[in-house]
């Protein structure tokens, strides 16, 4: 197992480098190249020879990626234009967000998905089966900002259920220490501040736990129907096992392996940047400041975020792999 | 060869690529286009995609004949004002939009946007997938590990984020918006065409022209890769699907052609946007027409997979 574990490690190496030289190469092509997205579209040619010297912009590329690379291993990615803050520490303000969506978003989809795509297999061929497939396949088409808009409008702005933009009730004046709201507010037994950021959470997150759902119903629903087949499984009924024995130890834990994988692969997915739900509801994680970035031009903000979250997604599959190696002995192996 | 990340994305693309393409068995020496086309015919869900297709098809085609209205005129703009926009009326079926174009000659000519879009991301994206997938198939060897990490690179990058970096780069216009969609679907092709080719490379058939002394070139262009793109077929019925809702994505994120006076279905939901308390038709339409679009080549994809797989076979 660590064999497996030490060779999936050192094979990052080659992605990780490879990642940072096409981001490089990225910040180089842009018009006007790192000097205009470190001082903005304004700057003066006079400031931009100066900034290229300072930063030994003017010296051999070789050179230059080199020193990208060592500032980027102390995760210093310059500063942002429009803020001024350094683009690590705006990134730890709002990654906490992003975070508590994603968990909210993806027990969403695994607590509707999974029981769903079980009961569309166990119903194979009727009704509920077939509901369930387009319903699938419809969550995959629609687009998400829209589904966002639609919720956002239907439960925030007409019936007025729930927020709809925001991480918590500005009145609120709670106290933040870790940035993960709800964390925040049970620790310092802010409670109403607590359940005020979970209902903040709830439109965002059931938009963005939209396609997560989708695919998930459709992979345990895949993999039940596989399993159901299965040998071992008429064994089990052969041998007089309970039927809920037989659903839960033979079926189930061999049917959600793949599915285990896929939650991984998709939370991993999320994490990488709500953009388009973040920015529908003005919720302050990293995905709305990806959207503002963009707007604005801030060049070394989307550069720095872009690595971050590529690497971090990158890290996520690490993660799933070794978790899959750890729960089928089969792969280890290959 | 296993490397690590976006491992189980990987494994899927391959997975489908070592199914396809098997001989057919059982269907008495009728070809596989053949008994793929009979299979299709047979199932609902590839006729519901197929007639979906077309229609879309059509109406892009006889977009300038079908709309009732020129989808750039500006009429009834002395009923269009803040809090209220006409909806449907005689001469305008459903209503016009924030601006007073006739919205239902929009959505018409909004097809034509979304297909050109769609096809051209999805041609320039297995065009240099499927380029890379023959060098790497054809190959092997050390040509093969340079593009396959390549591949693994691009594919360690979550689509969207790429999309973005690449439209910011190029600039905010169409054709960076195609050239944004094709380069996510770049290692999805090049990595399936691979794996279907190291399949087909070790049949009988092609170790038999070996034995003959056919040429490489020969055995690559003619038996190998016709036989292994089957898996590449489907993946570009659903590439299109994804194309269409991705450029909607990026005409919401401010990515899309600066010029919104253009009818094009993303950019229609994304200005729609701003008005959706006054009337949220404007979002809805275009929104389904995506939908309906997107589900139409899904559909269709799905059922050619079915046809097209020997697991499916019956």
């Amino acid at each position: 197992m660590l064999r497996f574990i030490v060779r999936r490690v050192l094979q990052l190496i080659p992605i990780l480098l490879g990642l940072s030289i096409l981001l490089f190469a990225w910040l180089r092509s842009l018009p006007g190249g790192p000097a205009v997205a470190a001082l903005g579209e304004r700057a003066t040619p006079a400031k931009i020879a100066a900034y290229n010297k300072a930063f030994g912009l003017d010296q051999p590329l070789w050179t230059q990626y080199l020193r990208f690379l060592s500032r980027a291993v102390r995760l210093d990615f310059g500063t942002s234009q429009t803020t001024g803050r350094a683009v690590t520490d705006e990134f730890l303000t709002r990654f906490p967000g992003t975070v508590e969506l994603t968990i909210f978003a993806m027990a969403f989809a695994i607590g509707v998905g999974i029981p769903l795509g079980y009961l569309a297999a166990r119903k194979h061929g009727t009704w509920i089966d077939s509901a369930s497939v387009i319903g699938s396949l419809l969550g995959v088409t629609i687009p998400v900002f829209f589904l966002a808009y639609l919720l956002r409008l239907l439960f925030a702005v007409q019936l007025g259920w729930l927020p709809g933009s925001g991480r918590q009730d500005v009145r609120m004046e709670a106290t933040h220490i870790t940035n993960f709201y709800v964390l925040d507010g049970l620790l310092t037994r802010e409670w109403d501040a607590s359940w005020d950021a979970v209902l903040h959470l709830v439109l965002p997150g059931i938009a963005l736990g939209t396609i997560p759902l989708a695919i998930i119903v459709r992979i345990t629903r895949a993999s039940v129907l596989d399993v159901v087949n299965e040998d071992y499984v008429r064994t089990a009924q052969a041998k007089g096992l309970a039927t809920n024995t037989v659903r839960r130890r033979h079926i189930l834990r061999n049917a959600l392996l793949p599915v285990s994988t896929t939650i991984g692969l998709q939370a991993g997915l999320l994490l990488s940047g709500a953009v388009l739900t973040e920015t529908v509801f003005a919720f302050g994680g990293v995905g709305s400041a990806l959207r503002t970035a963009i707007s604005n031009r801030d060049y070394a903000l989307l550069q720095g975020f872009i690595l971050i979250l590529a690497i971090m997604y990158v890290l996520v599959n690490l993660l799933v792999d070794i978790s899959y190696g750890l729960l089928d002995p089969r792969v280890r192996v290959k | 060869m296993t490397a690590s990340l976006g491992n189980r994305r990987r494994e899927r693309i391959d997975a489908l690529a070592a199914r396809a393409g098997a001989l057919p068995e059982g269907d008495g020496g009728v070809s596989l286009v053949k008994s793929a086309f009979r299979r299709l015919r047979r199932n609902p869900v590839a006729i519901i995609g197929a007639v979906i297709v077309v229609v879309f098809l059509l109406v892009a085609l006889f977009a300038p004949w079908l709309a009732p209205k020129d989808p750039y005129a500006q009429s009834l703009l002395s009923e269009v004002r803040q809090g209220s926009i006409p909806g449907p009326r005689p001469g305008y079926p459903l209503g016009v939009d924030q601006l007073g174009r006739d919205l239902l000659s929009r959505l018409i000519y909004g097809s034509r946007q979304s297909l050109v879009i769609g096809v051209v991301a999805t041609v320039l994206g297995s065009f240099f997938g499927l380029l890379l997938g023959v060098l790497a198939g054809a190959f092997g060897g050390w040509v093969d590990t340079v593009i396959m990490r390549f591949v693994d690179i691009l594919l360690s990058v979550p689509g969207l984020l790429m999309a973005i970096s690449i439209s910011v780069l190029l600039g905010q216009n169409q054709v960076s918006l195609m050239i944004a969609i094709a380069v996510t679907q770049v290692p999805v092709f090049a990595r399936l065409l691979r794996g279907s080719m190291l399949v087909q490379r070790d049949r009988d058939y092609a170790v038999a022209a070996q034995a003959l002394g056919v040429r490489r070139r020969r055995i690559v262009l003619s038996h190998v890769l016709p036989n292994s793109l089957s898996p590449v077929i489907v993946q570009a019925t659903l590439s299109l699907a994804t194309a269409i809702i991705e450029a909607a994505a990026l005409s919401f994120l401010g990515l899309g052609n600066p010029d919104i006076s253009r009818p094009e279905w993303g950019a229609m939901l994304a200005s729609a946007q701003s008005v959706l308390s006054v009337r949220p038709q404007l979002a809805i339409y275009p929104a389904l027409c995506i939908i309906v679009v997107a589900l139409g080549f899904t559909l269709l994809g799905e059922a050619l997979r079915e046809a097209l797989d020997p697991k499916f076979r019956r």
